[in-house]
């Protein structure tokens, strides 16, 4: 663990594992806590209160044993229909239904979140599948557009410009200001996608 | 209530934020220049974290359909009632079927409007705050939107007729905190940082303020991973030029932090105009906390 000052209200933690450290800093209920924001190899820290002290109690946090807990993994119905499946089995060299085949087969966890409000970076996309943006972003990428880039799963929670590839929709609402928590995934949380042939 | 007549360039109903959910994408929000709405919130017997307006560049007129106590803060502008004109960072009332009239600041860039009772908008995510990277909250002000006032019953007797207030400085010292990827920067960056001036650009929001100036050279190469960011951290993009973050920040980014704004100058950096020069210091001495734990 490396903790560097962010500013005189936050650290930057880096950690090889910010899920337990992110799990393990919201349970101790530290005074003065303001975020808590899991990064790829970092946890940020801000607080209301003196970030030295703060800096202090870190080390000696103890970790839980998973970050998710035993929670199973949040599992997402995806029509492949997207506007790009057929240019990601090109650029792979697979088959649209192998595509869909190694995107269905993979287990997910939500490394951070972040572009948008409930947009989670999702880890395990399989090597094969691993294909650049597009060189030109669209401008208006659907809500529930379920896509990849890069090392990345993700589905868009709202809609907005975006450069991901497009593989298919869900219908499920990733993102919903009325409900407690409004987001579905959360840092750490497993992912499965399934294929919904409707 | 109140109607909008003209918001002005911008007007946004802001609070003070929606802390607690950045960890799921949440930007903060509420006020750039909270101290400034907490002013004015203070002036009107509110809690300090009544919602109220924002407005940027004044320029605005609104009709209150009820009378109400109101305060107005921040870059400062001339204000009238019904055509009479009032001071800044003071109590005053406004009968019913007045419009109060906002003028253009003369320095600064965004003004504050409480009213004793609150604007009673309904809230999401626990703030009634514009965010204008999300699209969380009300949105941006426009003509004939109305705003419902909140009950003022039980708040603080109105007690101060005007309250002292800091200078606008026409080339603001916004001080800094080095880190958390100074290392990412030659030496010289850093000291270019902290000697050469800047100047604020008109691409600039309330996600952030882009620098205009020198370039702050790298030391190295490669893709920093996506980590969390804080408000008044000056992120550098692959051109070198700082992006200086308010209060609409995305949580969590990919470019490099030289340094960290202190929280105690983010209200100069929020009442930075479009071509303003700025300069940035190294914060003094060991400060609130002392030195990075390294």
């Amino acid at each position: 663990m490396r903790i560097r000052r962010a500013g005189d209200r936050g650290l930057l933690v880096e950690t090889g594992d910010p899920h337990r450290l992110h799990a393990a800093v919201r349970a101790a209920g530290l005074p003065g806590v303001l975020d808590v924001v899991p990064g790829e190899r970092t946890v940020l820290i801000t607080t209301a209160g003196d970030p030295g002290r703060l800096a202090e109690r870190l080390p000696g946090l103890p970790l839980p044993e998973q970050a998710a807990g035993d929670a199973p993994p949040v599992q997402i119905p995806v029509v492949y229909d997207g506007a790009d499946l057929a240019e990601v089995a090109e650029l792979t060299g697979l088959s649209p239904e192998e595509v869909v085949a190694r995107h269905t087969a993979a287990e997910y966890t939500v490394a951070y979140l972040g572009f948008s409000p409930g947009f989670g970076y999702l880890t395990g996309l399989p090597a094969e599948l691993r294909v650049p943006r597009r060189d030109s972003p669209r401008t208006a990428v659907p809500a529930g557009a379920v896509a990849i880039a890069g090392p990345y799963a993700a589905v868009y929670p709202a809609p907005s410009p975006g450069g991901w590839r497009l593989l298919g929709r869900t219908d499920l609402a990733l993102w919903d200001v009325t409900r407690d928590p409004p987001s579905l995934l959360r840092p750490g949380a497993r992912v499965r996608f399934v294929a919904d042939a409707s | 209530m109140i109607e909008v007549v003209r918001p002005g360039p911008l007007a946004t109903v802001q609070d003070l934020g929606r802390a607690g959910l950045a960890h799921l994408g949440v930007p903060g929000s509420g006020a750039a220049d909270a101290r400034a709405l907490r002013l004015a919130n203070r002036l009107v017997g509110n809690a300090e974290a009544c919602a109220g307006v924002e407005f940027t560049f004044g320029g605005a007129a609104l009709r209150f359909h009820s009378p109400a106590w109101i305060a107005v803060t921040g870059a400062p502008l001339p204000v009238r009632v019904d055509g009479r004109a009032h001071g800044m960072n003071a109590p005053c009332h406004v009968p019913a079927g007045a419009v109060l009239e906002l003028g253009i600041p003369s320095q600064g860039l965004r003004s504050y409007l409480a009213v004793r009772g609150g604007l009673a908008v309904e809230p999401v995510l626990g703030s009634r705050s514009t965010d204008l990277l999300s699209g969380l909250g009300p949105a941006p002000l426009s003509p004939g939107d109305r705003l419902p006032i909140g009950p003022a019953r039980g708040l603080a007797d109105i007690t101060v007729d005007v309250a002292p207030t800091p200078g606008f400085p026409d080339e603001p010292v916004l001080h800094v905190l080095p880190g958390p990827r100074d290392d990412w920067f030659t030496p010289d960056a850093l000291e270019t940082l902290t000697s050469a001036p800047y100047e604020a650009s008109s691409e600039s929001n309330r996600v952030g303020v882009r620098l205009q100036g020198s370039a702050l050279a790298r030391a190295r190469d490669g893709e920093l991973s996506s980590e969390g960011m804080v408000t008044g951290a000056l992120q550098v993009p692959p051109n070198g030029l700082p992006i200086l973050f308010l209060a609409d920040h995305p949580t969590t980014g990919g470019y490099p932090v030289i340094a960290v704004v202190a929280s105690a100058d983010l209200p100069l950096a929020a009442q930075l105009r479009p071509g303003q020069t700025v300069r940035f210091r190294c914060a003094g001495g060991a400060g609130a906390g002392g030195r990075s734990p390294r």
